[in-house]
C-alpha cells in the first residue's frame, strides 16, 4: 500500500475508547503533527473527555466549534450531542438524529473525511461494542485512504474492530503501538522516534 | 491543461482529472432546485448537505445525485420530502439545560427592564425550543408581555410547532432536561396526555406568532430584544452565516441579546466586534454597537 501524503487522521471508538485513544496519543512521537480527529461515543451530558486526553499529550486538545479551521498538531474531539463532519480544512457540526444510536457517529465523521481528504486520510477503528465505523471505513478505503484497525484480540471490546475488518479486509491490523508506527511511517518527511 | 474537454483514446475524457463528479452533480442539483422551485440551498454547508442528499437518494432508490435531481424536478412530492429533510432540525425540549439556566440567570433580568418584549426564535423547526422558552418566560412572569416570533423556512414544521404536540415517550427525558435547567414545578403541569402525544398548554403559545421566514433570502421584519437561533446556522456555509449575522445585527435593538448553539462562534464572523459575550459557555451575546 502506498498512500499519498497524509493530511488528517480520524479515529473512532466506543466502549473502552478512552484508554485506547490515550494509548494511541502516547504512542505517537512528539513530531507527529497531523490534525487528529476523534469520535468517541458518549452521552449528551457534559464530560471531562477533553481534559482527560489533554493530560496524556503535549498537543492541544479541543472540542471544535462549528466552522473552526482544522489546525496542524491539534487533537479534536467530537462534542456530545453533535455529529462532527469535516470539509477540506473546516469542521461542520450537525444535530441530525443519531446514526444507529450514536451521536456523534464514527461513520458520519469517516464518510465526510473520506469525501474531503481522499487518499490524504488515515482512519483508525479502535475498541467498541457495536459496528459504527465499519461503513465509514469502507468509504475511506474506497476513496484511497489508509484504513487501520485495532487487532480485535487486543481490544477491550472486539465488536467494533471486527465489524470494521469484515467491511475492509485489506485494512492494516495491529495493536495500538503497531498502528501508531504505521501512521508514523505513512507520513512523509522526517520522523523523530 | 486546456479549458475544454480533451478527447481521450477510449472516448470522451473529463475536463480535469481532479474534477469531482459528485461535486458537479450537487452543484447542478442545487442550481436546478433554485431555478425551478426557488429554494436556495446553494450556500448550505456541503458535508452535511451531501449526507442529506445521499440519504434522500437512497430512500428514492436512485444511485446517483443526478438521478435524484431528475426525480426532484419531475416529482413535487420528492421535493417536499427533501425540503423536510433539509429543514427539520432534530431538537429536544430544554436541549442543553445549561443554556436555559443561563437564560434565566442572564437574559431574563435584562428582558425585565422592557415594558413589552419581542423575541425572535429563528429556525424554530417543530417548536420544542419555542415551547421551552415560553415555559421559562411564564415561570419568570414575563410571558404575558412577550411576543415570540417563531419562524422557519418550512410551512409544515410550523404547523407542527403550532400544534405543540410532542411524543409522550420523550417526556421522561424532557422532564429531566427541564429540572436540570432549573425548573422547579412538576413538568407534567404543562401538558396533557392524549391527541397522540403530549399536548402542551395552549396558553404557552398564545403570544407566539408562527410564521414563514427564510434566513437565506428574506429581510428583517421587526426589531427584537432577543434573538434565539441555536444550531440552525451550523447547516450554512461561512458566507451565508455572515449574511444571517448581518440580518440579526440589523434586527436587534441596541443592547439586544443573541443566543447561538453551544458550538457556534461569532469570533470569525463580520460582526465579532459588535457583541460582547454575557455567557461564553452558553453563547449568549449582547449587541454593543
Amino acid at each position: 500500500m502506498t498512500p499519498g501524503r497524509l493530511e488528517l487522521v480520524a479515529v473512532g471508538c466506543s466502549w473502552g475508547g478512552l484508554a485506547a485513544v490515550t494509548r494511541l496519543l502516547e504512542a505517537l512521537p512528539a513530531a507527529f503533527d497531523l490534525p487528529t480527529v476523534i469520535v468517541q461515543h458518549r452521552s449528551e451530558a457534559p464530560s471531562a473527555l477533553v481534559e482527560l486526553l489533554a493530560g496524556h499529550t503535549s498537543r492541544p486538545v479541543a472540542e471544535p466549534d462549528d466552522k473552526d479551521r482544522v489546525l496542524a498538531n491539534h487533537v479534536y474531539v467530537a462534542p456530545p450531542g453533535y455529529h462532527l463532519l469535516v470539509d477540506r480544512h473546516r469542521f461542520t457540526l450537525t444535530t441530525e438524529g443519531p446514526v444507529r444510536y450514536a451521536r456523534p457517529s464514527v461513520d458520519v465523521l469517516f464518510e465526510s473525511a473520506a469525501d474531503a481528504y481522499g487518499p490524504a486520510l488515515a482512519a483508525v477503528v479502535l475498541t467498541g461494542a457495536n459496528d459504527d465505523g465499519a461503513l465509514g471505513l469502507a468509504r475511506v478505503s474506497a476513496a484511497g485512504g489508509l484504513a487501520l484497525v485495532q487487532d480485535p484480540a487486543t481490544a477491550e471490546r472486539a465488536a467494533m474492530p471486527s465489524a470494521a475488518l469484515a467491511a475492509v479486509p485489506t485494512a492494516v491490523v495491529g495493536d495500538i503501538d503497531e498502528l501508531a508506527r504505521t501512521l508514523v511511517a505513512a507520513v512523509k518527511g522526517p520522523v523523530v522516534p | 491543461m486546456t479549458a475544454g474537454p480533451e478527447p481521450g483514446r477510449e472516448g470522451v475524457a473529463v475536463a480535469r482529472e481532479a474534477v469531482d463528479l459528485e461535486e458537479v452533480e450537487v452543484d447542478a442539483l442545487l442550481d436546478a432546485v433554485y431555478r425551478y422551485y426557488g429554494f436556495d440551498f446553494r450556500q448550505y454547508a456541503r458535508p452535511s448537505l451531501r449526507r442529506r442528499l445521499w440519504r434522500r437518494a437512497a430512500l428514492e432508490g436512485t444511485s446517483t445525485i443526478s438521478g435524484l435531481q431528475e426525480r426532484l424536478l419531475h416529482d413535487r412530492a420528492c421535493m417536499e420530502s427533501l425540503l423536510l429533510d433539509l429543514s427539520i432540525n432534530v431538537t429536544a425540549m430544554f436541549r442543553d439545560p445549561s443554556f436555559y439556566a443561563a437564560f434565566r440567570r442572564t437574559v431574563v433580568p435584562l428582558l425585565r427592564t422592557y415594558p413589552f418584549i419581542r423575541i425572535w426564535n429563528a429556525g424554530c423547526s417543530t417548536g420544542e425550543e419555542t415551547h421551552s422558552l415560553a415555559i421559562v418566560l411564564a415561570e419568570e412572569g414575563l410571558l404575558g408581555r412577550t411576543r415570540i416570533y417563531a419562524t422557519d423556512i418550512n410551512e409544515s414544521v410550523l404547523l407542527r410547532a403550532k400544534e405543540g404536540v410532542f411524543p409522550l415517550e420523550q417526556m421522561k427525558a424532557y422532564t429531566e432536561n427541564y429540572q436540570a435547567a432549573g425548573g422547579t414545578r412538576a413538568f407534567s403541569e404543562y401538558y396533557t396526555a392524549g391527541y397522540g402525544g403530549a399536548r402542551f398548554d395552549r396558553s404557552l403559545t398564545e403570544g407566539v406568532v408562527f410564521s414563514r421566514h427564510n434566513l437565506v433570502s428574506d429581510r428583517s421584519f421587526n426589531e427584537f430584544h432577543a434573538i434565539i437561533c441555536r444550531n440552525v446556522m451550523i447547516y450554512f456555509d461561512a458566507k451565508l452565516q455572515d449574511r444571517v449575522h448581518d440580518l440579526f445585527h440589523e434586527s436587534l435593538v441596541r443592547f439586544g441579546l443573541l443566543s447561538l448553539g453551544q458550538k457556534e462562534s461569532i469570533t470569525f464572523t463580520s460582526h465579532s466586534a459588535d457583541y460582547v459575550a454575557l455567557d461564553q459557555a452558553d453563547r449568549i451575546f449582547r449587541k454593543v454597537r
